[in-house]
């Protein structure tokens, strides 16, 4: 288990206060001018050797992502950052608890990150539904403006860099870099065609660098333990600490910290106590959000919960929110659900995503009851097939990726639903005259 | 210039090319929906896919992909016929499949491109989504439910005609595209979404249901709306002109019409003279060509006579009546209906000298009062391109909506001959300033505009910034025949007889003599007449138009004049015969062969270049403009006085009536 000692989200379930007096009994906005005295350069070099790897899902190396922004900003295209805390992805609750319990750790790492990577400003694009937490996050910024923190001259360094916060309104999609990007300029939240990548042309198009609110979070602690440290946890290529999030069919499901690459039995086992009816009752897990395929059983007790270890078991670390399921559950419906909530998040621009969403959401309906052919099983996954990669952001293939777990490893269960209604043989339905 | 690959065929191309446009220099045909060359890049229809090398192991949107060094490029791989069948086939399955009553069908990129790359067949089996129609005013036709969200129709209209009133709404498969506010898009230019829709969304409203593409002739000819001269092609079934489409030309319309060129045709069919009249007690009655001939000859006008042309005449008919009075003894000939009297002594001084696609290369523009969307909405798009290349726009005039940013320096002409710092101080860092002098300017201000050519330095090597914007398809011509008096129109009116081409504009009540008209449409010119002489329009007869930057067109007949009328050359060489010597032409090359020998100019196709020498006219302006010369953009002549689209047009969107209509 992580030591307390050693964890960097030290209020996370909210046992003392999120303001800024109580952030610094914690240790945050400790001395952040020495942070910034080691120069961006050094910044970046400790980030990089740290081994953090973007919490926001596709795991690119955090610091190597900040060395793409230009070092010598002109006057009139600065570099932004963008800080995405659009936490929308289902099963996925980690920056919530970071905004409402210890927002200072936020808007510190706002800070570092924006100082290394040469930012004029931080824009922290908060997700509409987050009511509470988005009062919390304006009333900390102000707390910090106050104090000097940030604004003009952000703590003595001779630094202006300001901060700001947007509220989206709703939209999954806006969690998608560059429909985040779209969202804060005003326009309708649909992603941008790449290249040009943010760093060359993100917001306003200024170079910008898009990062999860988590990546963000742990940097000045990094910088204020070292990169040693904080790679001394997880394994090769998978360092540091995490925050995983753990929903369903547990015993006591919670957001925990801890090092990664941890296996998914010892995870579960010391924090959650454990599979709700033992660990013989789990059916299978969707280990990283909705949108990462799920992982049978068998194949996920003693997975190391990391990117690359569930990459070998054919899905994906993600965010971290793992879904766990019992044999309770019915499968077929609960990723029928999801492939609802992708129908109804796609933004429409793209025409794979578009048609394809609501085209597999209702073959996976019928499947659900058993209401189809043997042969649209092979059919819905060549469609999946066809959304993915064909799309222009990564929402298409978040959508076929379930749906391809399914198929992979749960066909028994969607024969069995067709043949026991009747399959080929069900009446045919005739139209109405 | 990168070098790649397309299917093993080497390719170099220029930089900032895209990928596709790669394929298509090594002779590959890419399908797509959503890319359209005038149009920004959307890259959402996915249906350009390829396979790139080096890159991600998924295909690529070759419309939005920049060609690169090295690039191997393969557009007929596995992976791209897949990928192409996928996307053919999930933009089909809530695609209607109502082609037999479609009026796309036939000329449909989405018919066209299943057949190329589609299945062949669909395995959607679920129901097909259906979508309410929107309303879009009286051009265009929707029917939503086809609808491919290829964002065409939305991106036209932001970034060629300036009005942001085209967008989508909702997301997802419930993606909408619409007027939101369900209100006629007031635009001269929302025609055009519907060539650029490659679905049957987006359809004409007008010519629903009327043909198909296959029954239609097709005839290439020049449109005498405005003074533009968008190149045309007339569709006619039978005797009828059913619809008007442009023709690609870059240096003149790009591949846009207005609204009134598109939509003016159906006009063609309406209120027209299809016999010959002759005014008897007051009143006109119909006459056989000897009786109409025998009353004209009865004038006895001896060398009083003159010739008024209309806004729509062609160079041949105008050349017909200026030989016809010169065989009578006189000159008096008059295109300038309106009473204008600008100095033609120089033609470059009433010439667009920078051309309609040398436009879009200025820097720093100065409208002096022209409202251009209406007097000439091609010319005005070209603004809007050089505006977004940086170029700075000043206008003087009464206030209205460009399309586009403008600084105005108010109506009054006096302030060009004290411009603001702010103009001489853009014009003084310019390389290629522009003045743009407008009907509403040229009388009083032609003089001033013409002095600000000298202290602007508009005319310089290899540029003249120095443009008069004309609204009559026959003015440049007309000027060039020499269809201009010296005191205008006025010098006309003691005319014993005078015939009016076409000419409908004019205050007839300052013409105290016998007054024949020849023209096609019964409007103010053949009320007025004592008597009508029938005519052909633009599309049943082949002519010469100079647009207003003095190029030279041709156009072809599409169909023939209706009862009795006849082509005007051909009225005028029969009435010579009556009245005065014989005209020594009897057929149509045979005049064009006159006429070119008399204006040279006009032998060739193309630009007639005039040279520049500005006549010294008295530079001071004065007057306060209190509007400009054309009050309503959709009834400018009689041809679309005579369309029932144009009116409906006219009514909805200058006037403001309601014709929204309810659902069903």
């Amino acid at each position: 288990m992580l030591a307390d000692k050693d964890r960097i989200f030290t209020n996370v379930y909210g046992f003392q206060p999120w303001t800024l007096q109580a952030a610094r009994a914690r240790g945050d906005w400790d001395n952040t001018k020495a942070l910034l005295e080691l120069g961006q350069d050094k910044i970046i070099d400790v980030v990089k050797a740290s081994g953090l790897r973007g919490r926001g899902g596709a795991g690119f190396p955090t610091g190597t992502k900040w060395s793409f922004m230009p070092k010598e900003p002109k006057a009139d295209r600065p570099n932004f950052l963008v800080i995405n805390a659009d936490e929308s992805e289902p099963g996925s609750c980690k920056d919530r608890e970071i905004i409402r319990h210890d927002p200072h750790k936020l808007i510190e790492g706002a800070l570092v990150a924006g100082f290394a990577m040469r930012a004029r400003a931080a824009y922290i694009y908060i997700r509409g539904e987050y009511i509470r937490e988005a009062e919390t996050l304006f009333a900390a910024v102000a707390e910090a403006y106050e104090a000097g923190l940030v604004g003009k001259n952000a703590c003595g360094s001779g630094y202006d860099f300001d901060v700001f916060v947007h509220r989206g309104a709703g939209a999954y999609i806006c969690g998608e870099e560059t429909a985040m990007l779209e969202s804060l300029e005003g326009k309708k939240g649909q992603p941008r065609l790449k290249p040009p990548f943010p760093a060359g042309a993100g917001l306003y198009g200024c170079p910008t660098t898009v990062n999860n609110v988590e990546s963000i979070a742990v940097a000045p602690t990094i910088l204020r333990r070292g990169a040693e440290w904080f790679s001394s946890f997880g394994a090769e290529n998978n360092r540091g600490t995490k925050l995983f999030q753990i929903s369903g069919h547990v015993n006591k499901p919670c957001v925990v910290e801890e090092a990664m690459s941890i296996p998914f039995r010892q995870l579960i086992e010391e924090h959650c106590g454990g599979i709700r009816g033992g660990w013989d009752n789990l059916l299978a897990v969707i280990p990283g959000g909705s949108s990462v395929p799920l992982v049978p059983a068998a194949q996920i007790m003693d997975a190391p919960m990391d990117f690359d270890g569930l990459k070998a078991v054919g899905s994906g670390l993600g965010t971290a929110a793992i879904i766990v399921m019992d044999k309770s559950t019915d499968i077929v419906r609960a990723i029928s659900r999801i492939s609802y909530f992708y129908k109804h998040e796609s933004c429409g621009q793209c025409t794979p995503c578009r048609e394809g969403t609501g085209w597999m959401w209702r073959m996976m309906e019928r499947l659900r009851t058993g209401d189809a052919d043997i042969g649209e099983i092979d059919m819905l996954q060549q469609v999946t097939k066809q959304v993915e990669g064909h799309s222009i952001c990564a929402l298409g293939d978040a959508a076929a990726w379930p749906i391809q777990g399914l198929i992979k490893h749960f066909r028994p269960e969607l024969e069995r639903r067709i043949n026991e209604r009747g399959g080929d043989l069900a009446p045919m339905q005739e139209a109405a005259e | 210039m990168p070098k790649l690959k397309v299917d093993g065929i080497e390719v170099e191309v220029p930089q900032g090319a895209t990928v596709l446009q790669a394929c298509e220099a090594a002779g590959k045909e890419i399908p797509r929906f959503c890319y359209h060359e005038r149009l920004s890049i959307a890259g959402n229809c996915r249906m350009c896919l390829v396979e790139v090398k080096p890159g991600p192991p998924k295909p690529q949107a070759s419309c939005a992909l920049p060609a690169a060094d090295n690039q191997e490029v393969f557009t007929t791989t596995p992976m791209v016929k897949h990928a192409r069948e996928g996307i053919m086939e999930f933009l089909l399955i809530n695609h209607p499949l109502d082609c037999p009553i479609c009026d796309q069908g036939g000329e449909c990129d989405l018919q066209d491109q299943s057949v190329a790359y589609g299945r062949g067949q669909s395995r959607f089996q679920e129901n097909k989504r259906a979508v309410t129609e929107k309303y879009m005013g009286p051009i265009v036709k929707t029917i939503m439910t086809r609808c491919i969200q290829c964002t065409r129709c939305i991106r036209f209209a932001e970034e060629v005609a300036g009005v942001e009133e085209i967008g989508a709404i909702y997301r997802g498969e419930n993606m909408q595209i619409t007027s939101y506010l369900e209100e006629a898009v007031t635009s001269e230019l929302s025609g055009n979404v519907v060539d650029l829709c490659p679905v049957g969304a987006l359809t004409s409203k007008p010519y629903a249901y009327e043909a198909r593409p296959w029954e239609l002739r097709r005839t290439l000819t020049i449109d005498v709306m405005d003074a533009v001269g968008t190149n045309i092609r007339l569709d006619s079934r039978g005797r009828q002109v059913l619809r008007c489409v442009p023709r690609i030309n870059e240096d003149v319309n790009e591949e846009w019409a207005s609204d009134k060129t598109r939509h003016a045709v159906d006009g063609l069919v309406r209120r027209r003279l299809d016999r010959p009249f002759v005014r008897k007690g007051g009143k006109l009655v119909e006459a056989t060509w000897d009786e109409a001939f025998a009353a004209i000859a009865a004038v006895d006008a001896g060398s009083s006579v003159a010739a008024v042309a209309g806004d729509l005449v062609d160079c041949e008919t105008m050349y017909a009546a200026k030989a016809l009075l010169a065989s009578m003894g006189s000159t008096l000939l008059e295109g300038r209906q309106t009473g204008m009297d600008y100095d033609t002594s120089s033609l470059a001084a009433v010439n667009f000298n920078t051309t309609i696609a040398g436009t879009e290369e200025a820097d720093a523009i100065l409208l002096v009062g022209t409202n251009l969307r209406w007097e000439a909405p091609l010319v005005n798009t070209r603004i809007r391109k050089a505006i977004k290349r940086g170029a700075k726009v000043f206008a003087v005039g009464p206030e209205t909506d460009l399309t586009y940013k403008v600084q105005w320096l108010g109506a009054d002409l006096s302030v060009l001959g004290d411009l603001p710092d702010a103009v001489t101080t853009a014009f003084g860092e310019a390389k290629k300033p522009m003045v743009i002098v407008g009907g509403g300017a040229l009388k009083g201000g032609h003089g001033a505009a013409l002095k600000l050519a000298e202290t602007l330095n508009l005319v310089r090597d290899g540029w003249n910034g120095f443009n008069v914007v004309h609204m009559a398809a026959s003015r440049m011509g007309g000027l060039m025949l020499g269809y201009a008096q010296k005191g205008g129109i006025a010098d006309l009116a003691d005319a014993k007889l005078t015939f009016f081409l076409g000419a409908d504009e004019v205050d007839f009540s300052r013409f105290g003599g016998f007054k024949v008209y020849v023209g096609h449409h019964g409007d103010k010119g053949a009320a007025a007449a004592d008597v009508v002489l029938p005519g052909a329009t633009y599309a049943e007869k082949s002519g010469t138009w100079v647009n207003l930057e003095g190029r030279v067109q041709r156009g072809e007949r599409a169909v023939f004049p209706p009862g009795d009328a006849r082509e005007d050359w051909t009225i005028l060489r029969a009435l010579s015969e009556v009245v005065g010597t014989k005209l020594p032409f009897d057929s149509l090359a045979g005049l064009r062969e006159e006429m070119y020998t008399a204006v040279p100019a006009l032998r060739h196709e193309g630009l007639a270049r005039f040279e520049w020498n500005a006549p010294a006219l008295d530079a001071t302006a004065s007057g306060v403009m209190d509007g400009y010369p054309i009050k309503d953009f959709y009834l400018t002549n009689a041809i679309c006085r005579a369309s029932p689209t144009m009116q409906r047009c006219s009514a909805e969107l200058i006037h403001g009536q309601d014709f929204a209509e309810a659902a069903e």
